[in-house]
């Protein structure tokens, strides 16, 4: 990790740690919104780490915005950093200017479609996306949608909520419609380098498996300590094979989600890196499920209460690894793209630094 | 032993290992061609001195070595690339892999000038296979609880004892071996040295033990008044213990952690074809995306290695994630080609693979390091025991 990128995940790291109080969970977890959280992420200036210098940011790299996703994982930051930052990857690709934040993105579930038509000088848009990420705080809603043939970015304000949802960690997962509405002229790109549906969601999946990856290192953290401090039969549990045997397959599997995301993240600073995400994706959530699993098992009573912040992690372990493609739809996508390859081509193309996917 | 950091950074391999990747492609391609090698079920498992010795020709052995002993004086990253692809491929590896990667670094650090001279050159040119002698009767995990023992005689040692598990020696010029020099104290690990023995030495008895596949690869060897001369023991007298550091770093954290089933997985890719069913897709792609993950931890510790770091504990992770890996292959392998998918004398090439790994899986988990001697390695550096 260069210098500059340690100074930014330590800031980001003791920044969150102090946000994210007791109080911030609770009212995050009845789905209030934060403005005060969200200004003082703002004045950080951490939501605006992907956007470049040549549109007025600070011009972080792509692995900057990550190591800082990673931070917010491990924290449990209840607001959406990850969202606003893929929104201005969409808006850059599609060369609409930047936008201040809260922002979320969509659609963010494989399959979902808008309808984007000209209506003399305006855009209309009409359509339904469930499970928008923090819909019902974000100042806008950045969508990819078609226009005869061609992949469009539009930028809709204070989206409407039709129906509010949420993910196993209660954070907002809303539906939102949009039944003919007008936007403005220049809310809306087409052509060019907007990015495609697809494309999204492969960005959400790095957005996430990086963000799991930290989400493991507090599990794994917290359940260490447990095991040196709970004592039973006259011993802490640590002193136990077996707890030590379980603890040693979760140090495993948080080192091979560790590796994936630092793997994954160099990847994605130079280029596509789409089967770097698909793998990442598959690999992390993998990890995610069983580190979780046993977390809890050593844990035990105590980690199933509200009370043990346990649960801040984990759950959001259990809801992301779903989000934007489990490991079952990322790895019957690399299951193609091996088939492709055959037995010969698969060494060939996973030793190769700029990885081209046959069609 | 420091708190592991879970950290494998990325590695971006200079140019040079770049080009030694395509080198070693050519040369197998061209090795496989001349008919020197075939791949088969046992991937790179087989020995086949004569490719050791072509090996050792193309400069690909004791490569990290400094050139007056017959090394090459590359870097780790190098030799990391060299030997991923040699394995990845099935190259026959074992005629040289304990010289190469045990006993050679053994000798580099510890071993007196007159050793160097002798050993490092012939292994060097693939010339000398090393069997390590470690396992005995009462004495597998647990090592240090070894009962061949040494005695002083004029000029050198006596030895008496049976060792078990020890892989070639029915085929080895020397073997590394593990004794007693003084009886068992408080300190479990004390007393114990390390001597180089020339198997064509009188004393030494050795008999096939047949493995469950029906092939002889390990034997019992038994030392009855076996002289070793003073000039043949390893660093000091008693010293043996200390000197097992860095090369399970090595051992461990190697892609032959990984590889043991890649034949067929590899033979599963082609047997499913270019239309997998979904269960397939998500079956195949599950395990590389596991691969892909392996070899970037395993890379990453090449690096550390490199670095001058000792990843030990790094390392005991590798092997249990990879060893646990490769035995998933077979298991995956046989659901993804039921019954009525076999006995097509066609794809005779796959069942060879998923007969013959099925069947070697249970060894990977726990040659080496068992699991739980590693889950122990770990449970250890994180302060738990």
């Amino acid at each position: 990790m260069s210098t500059m990128r340690e100074i930014l995940v330590d800031s980001a790291a003791r920044l969150f740690g102090d946000l994210c109080t007791n109080e911030v969970h609770a009212r995050a977890e009845k789905g209030a919104r934060q403005s005060e959280l969200w200004e003082q992420l703002d004045a950080s200036g951490l939501p605006q780490a992907t956007v470049s210098e040549a549109r007025g940011g600070a011009g972080a790299d792509p692995g900057d915005a990550l190591a800082v996703i990673r931070e917010m994982g491990a924290a449990c930051l209840p607001a959406p950093l990850a969202e606003t930052m893929l929104a201005e990857l969409l808006l850059a690709a599609a060369g609409l200017p930047p936008r201040s934040g809260p922002l979320t993105v969509g659609p963010v579930l494989k399959g979902e479609k808008l309808s984007l038509a000209r209506r003399g000088k305006e855009w209309e848009i009409s359509g339904t996306l469930h499970r928008v990420p923090w819909a019902r705080h974000a100042h806008a809603l950045v969508v990819v949608t078609q226009v005869d043939g061609e992949w469009a970015t539009a930028v809709v304000e204070r989206p409407a909520i039709t129906e509010p949802g949420m993910n196993y960690a209660n954070e907002p997962r809303d539906n939102v419609q949009f039944k003919a509405l007008r936007l403005p002229q220049d809310a809306v790109a087409v052509g060019g380098g907007c990015l495609t549906a697809a494309r999204l969601i492969a960005l959400g999946a790095l957005f996430r498996s990086v963000a799991m990856a930290g989400a493991m290192k507090s599990v794994f953290n917290m359940t260490l300590r447990y095991a040196q401090e709970r004592e039973q039969f006259g011993r802490t549990i640590g002193k136990f094979q077996s707890i030590q045997h379980q603890i040693a397959i979760l140090a495993s599997q948080l080192s091979a989600a560790s590796a994936a995301a630092d793997t994954v993240i160099a990847a994605a600073a130079n280029g596509e890196a789409s089967f770097e995400i698909a793998a990442a994706k598959t690999r992390i959530g993998e990890a995610a499920g069983i580190a979780a699993g046993i977390a809890h098992q050593v844990h035990a009573a105590m980690g199933f209460t509200y009370e043990h912040p346990l649960h801040r992690s984990t759950r959001r372990l259990w809801s992301w690894r779903d989000e934007f493609g489990s490991e079952a739809e990322w790895s019957a996508w690399i299951g193609g793209v091996v088939a492709q390859l055959g037995a010969k081509g698969l060494w060939p193309f996973l030793t190769s630094a700029q990885k081209t996917i046959p069609a | 032993m420091s708190t592991p950091s879970f950290s494998f950074a990325p590695i971006e391999l200079p140019e040079s290992a770049s080009r030694l990747r395509t080198e070693v492609r050519e040369f197998l391609a061209a090795e496989q061609k001349a008919g020197n090698f075939t791949p088969g079920a046992a991937g790179w498992s087989r020995v086949d001195p004569e490719f050791s010795r072509h090996l050792g020709a193309r400069g690909w052995l004791g490569m990290t070595w400094p050139k007056k002993y017959g090394g090459h004086e590359r870097t780790a990253l190098e030799r990391y690339v060299v030997i991923e692809e040699l394995l990845v491929a099935g190259a026959p590896m074992r005629g040289h892999w304990a010289a190469d990667r045990q006993l050679g670094p053994l000798l580099l650090e510890f071993g007196s000038e007159e050793q160097r001279q002798r050993y490092l050159p012939e292994i060097a040119a693939g010339r000398c296979l090393v069997a390590i002698g470690l396992s005995e009767p009462d004495s597998g995990s647990d090592l240090a609880a070894i009962r061949t023992k040494a005695t002083k005689v004029d000029g050198g040692w006596r030895v008496e004892g049976r060792k078990i598990w020890t892989s070639l020696a029915h085929r080895a010029q020397v073997t590394s071996l593990f004794v007693r020099t003084e009886p068992k104290g408080e300190n479990r690990h004390a007393g114990v040295s390390r001597f180089l023995v020339d198997m064509s030495s009188p004393g030494i008895t050795v008999r096939p033990i047949i493995n469950m596949t029906g092939e002889h690869d390990f034997n019992e060897v038994i030392f009855d008044d076996l002289f070793v001369p003073d000039d043949m023991v390893v660093g000091a007298v008693g010293g043996a213990w200390s000197q097992m550091g860095k090369d399970l770093a090595y051992e461990r954290s190697a892609p032959d952690r990984w590889l043991a089933c890649h034949d067929l997985l590899l033979q599963t890719i082609d047997r499913v074809g270019p239309k997998p069913d979904i269960a397939q897709s998500e079956a195949l792609g599950r395990l590389v995306a596991h691969l892909w993950t392996l070899q970037n931890m395993s890379l990453s510790i090449a690096g550390m290695l490199e670095a001058g770091a000792n990843p030990n504990v790094e390392a005991s992770i590798v092997k249990d994630l990879g060893t646990r890996y490769d035995q998933e292959i077979p298991q995956i392998a046989r659901t993804l080609v039921p019954e009525h998918m076999r006995g097509d004398p066609a794809h005779q090439r796959f069942e060879e693979s998923l007969r013959h790994n099925l069947l070697f899986a249970p060894a990977v988990t726990i040659r080496g390091g068992t699991t739980e001697i590693l889950r122990n390695t770990i449970a250890r550096a994180l302060g738990l025991r």
